[in-house]
């Protein structure tokens, strides 16, 4: 999938993986969440991109922040917790993929 | 070429030892950066984002980000972004600086 193609827009219950990047400038992943699995909560809707916006551009096109769900348990090496606390993060789209996408799992 | 180091500021999960819980009284000149922070952010002005101050602030280099306090990552921060945005010149930051230094405000 390339940066300008449509994206799937992903609802509450929807599986999917979080991207692994490392781009210069900022970014709202924080890396202990990267290449993971876990399950969209909520759309919260369209915002500016910040990736844009911290180099002083428009954010736009803007693009849709979702809130996902992870298992602690698999975030954190040796997580000495419940096997049922999960962690909910927000995450912009185009750090998502489909979990049933056979491309996300490379 | 091998891949990028992830950023200094990034460090959810890692141990980063005692969370220190005392009251800390802030210096002037920490009060004076944060107002100018707010400040440049106004919407009538929009000389800053947040975003922006973040970016800046996360490519200071993992020796400054460790190195510097806070509101000393600030300052850099705010015055790369505006020598970026033309704000000021390098030339006025330079003599906003040693005029500073000439009436002995030097930052503790």
């Amino acid at each position: 999938m390339t940066a300008n193609s449509p994206r799937d827009r992903f609802t509450t219950g929807d599986k999917v993986c979080v991207l692994t990047m490392n781009p210069p400038g900022h970014i709202r992943t924080p890396r202990y969440i990267m290449g993971l699995a876990g399950e969209i909560v909520h759309d919260l809707g369209e915002f500016p991109n910040p990736e844009e916006l911290a180099y002083g551009r428009s954010g736009i096109p803007k693009k849709r922040l979702y809130r996902a769900r992870f298992r602690q348990k698999d975030i954190w090496p040796g997580y000495a917790g419940a096997a049922e606390d999960t962690l909910e993060i927000e995450l912009y789209e185009h750090w998502l993929t489909s979990a049933a996408d056979p491309a996300a799992s490379l | 070429m091998s891949e990028p180091a992830f950023k200094p500021h990034d460090i959810g999960g890692l141990p980063a030892g005692d969370i220190v819980t005392d009251e800390k009284d802030h210096a002037l000149w920490e009060k004076r950066v944060d107002a100018i922070v707010m400040l440049l952010q106004k919407p009538e002005r929009k000389l800053l984002r947040v975003d922006e101050l973040r970016r800046s602030i996360e490519s200071l280099g993992p020796k400054a980000y460790r190195d510097l306090g806070y509101y000393e990552r600030w300052i850099f921060a705010v015055a790369n972004v505006l020598l970026e945005r033309g704000v000021i010149t390098s030339e006025e930051l330079g003599q906003g600086i040693a005029d500073v230094m000439k009436r002995g405000e030097v930052l503790p």
